[in-house]
């Protein structure tokens, strides 16, 4: 038992290691080509029919660049940096429940690595840390626009946490649990999107923020700070941080779709049982996480960057107290629901 | 028996990293090895069960405060040449606060152990998030309300004094 237990969770690890790298390479594809798309260019077309071949070539050309470290940089933190950005990309998805339970082999599979208890927790947790991965990177560099680039990252990326952390409290006052399956599972009649519009408004640009997408991509800023805390990364370094900021995306998508669009859950779902709910579940998520890459992509290409005090005061001076008064009046009502005045 | 040896690794892991704080030369180096030092400390709560510790313990210290301590060596950029506390009276003064501190935590571990057997007899869920928010909210609510008037009353000295400065320089 205790065996096929571990078979069962490592190969559900290493399938969700190489889905999230794939979606990631192929999120750089088609950002590409929804850029061209929305510039009205043809886009990436040479690899393959429709250039479809592309991330492939690209992860090539990573492989195969020259790998350079600058001569006054911190050495083992410049190699340690694009590693750390790509882990705390990538443990996320343990948390995540991404889908109904899967019959196979005469044995339950729950599609989620942990259910820990404390699921939503661990999420902030390990946002909380990804900051170190371009923190250090960018100081390691020994290049003053990299920290630039890494200031500006750690002090945008704490202050959007706080309001970010405000409007998911909102959902689990809602949901009385931390565990992200609960939350899930509790969404199964109406989505929390009804309840709790404006903390879903937070949430997401916040989310955005923390991703360092634009319009908030100021810690890579090309037209101030020639390529943020990259500068000096070169070669599959570099591919490491542009890959964990899809990464990143990927997870963050499954995050906003579990927390306010119901995650697996889909309108008619109590007419399906046993092996197809579970493969029409992992479907609606996988659906509700590709429009919000998409949404993400969208927003990138039609909205120009922020001025780095626009964006702290809209995160210290707009979207925190919003926030609380939005946990304030959430907590009233269902106070007032449980009977307390 | 397999539990005693993970805590025997995880312990040495903690303590070889804390020392490396101290011996470490560079203070950007320090603060990385204190991150460590946290993470080690995070997974010793999760061996005791206690999830909510270690998650909080995960988010404040080792995500925001050393964030913050980061940003601020970032900044300041030490490097040798510019050292700036290095006599012999900083070295003094460092020994005895280090010291007395060993002595209290000492004295200290001598409690810790009666309070390890307690422990031990409780039940394990204790570190779970619906016994800790009970406990907290019937039990120690009046420490739990005085310690949030500390942190309000903190927050406000702060912002008070970065404004004060503000008015000196212009």
């Amino acid at each position: 038992m205790d065996t096929a237990l571990l078979i069962e969770k490592s190969i559900l690890v290493l399938l969700l290691f190489l889905v999230s790298l794939g979606a990631a390479a192929y999120m750089t594809y088609f950002e590409r080509k929804l850029a061209a798309w929305i510039q009205d260019r043809v886009g990436p077309d040479r690899a393959g029919p429709f250039g479809i071949l592309q991330p492939i070539a690209d992860g090539v050309k990573m492989f195969l660049k020259e790998d350079f470290i600058p001569a006054k940089a911190d050495k083992w933190l410049f190699i340690i940096g694009p590693g750390i950005a790509m882990f705390t990309a990538l443990i996320t998805s343990a948390v995540i429940p991404w889908g109904p339970k899967l019959h196979l082999f005469g044995r339950d599979i729950t599609l989620q690595v942990a259910d820990i208890n404390i699921g939503i927790l661990y999420v902030f947790g390990v946002i909380s840390i990804g900051v170190y991965g371009i923190m250090i990177g960018g100081w390691a560099s020994n290049n003053k626009y990299s920290l630039y680039g890494a200031i500006r990252a750690s002090s945008q990326m704490i202050s959007y946490e706080l309001a970010m952390g405000v409007s998911a409290i909102t959902i689990v006052l809602l949901s009385g649990s931390l565990s992200l399956n609960d939350i899930v599972a509790q969404q199964s009649g109406v989505w929390n999107i009804v309840y709790q519009p404006v903390a879903f408004l937070i949430f997401f640009i916040c989310a955005l923020a923390e991703l360092n997408r634009a319009p908030f991509d100021l810690p890579e800023c090309e037209s101030e700070l020639v390529g943020g805390y990259h500068t000096e990364y070169s070669s599959m370094k570099l591919g490491l941080y542009l890959f964990a900021e899809y990464t990143s995306m990927f997870v963050s998508s499954a995050i906003m779709s579990i927390l306010f669009f119901g995650g697996y859950n889909f309108p008619g779902m109590s007419h399906f049982s046993g092996n197809t709910l579970a493969i029409l579940g992992i479907a609606a998520f996988a659906t509700k996480i590709f429009l919000f890459i998409f949404v993400i992509m969208w927003i990138r290409w039609t909205i120009p960057r922020f001025r780095f005090d626009q964006l702290m005061h809209l995160g210290w001076k707009s979207l925190l107290p919003l926030s609380l008064i939005n946990l304030l009046v959430t907590g009233l009502v269902i106070a007032f629901k449980n009977g307390w005045f | 028996m397999s539990l005693q040896i993970i805590s025997i690794i995880l312990g040495s892991l903690t303590l070889a990293s804390a020392l490396m704080v101290v011996l470490s030369k560079h203070p950007v180096r320090s603060v990385i090895y204190l991150v460590i030092t946290f993470f080690f400390i995070t997974a010793m709560y999760i061996m005791m069960n206690a999830q909510f510790l270690a998650i909080v313990n995960m988010i404040v210290y080792a995500g925001a405060i050393m964030v913050l301590f980061l940003f601020v060596l970032m900044l300041l950029n030490l490097n040798k040449e510019v050292e700036p506390m290095n006599t012999r009276g900083a070295q003094l003064a460092a020994f005895i606060a280090g010291g007395s501190l060993f002595l209290v935590l000492i004295t200290a571990l001598k409690d810790t152990l009666i309070l390890g057997q307690t422990y031990r007899q409780q039940d394990n869920n204790i570190g779970l998030v619906k016994e800790l928010g009970n406990l907290l909210f019937s039990k120690y609510i009046v420490a739990f309300e005085l310690t949030s008037i500390l942190f309000i009353a903190a927050m406000v000295g702060a912002i008070l004094l970065a404004k004060r400065e503000k008015q000196i320089i212009e």
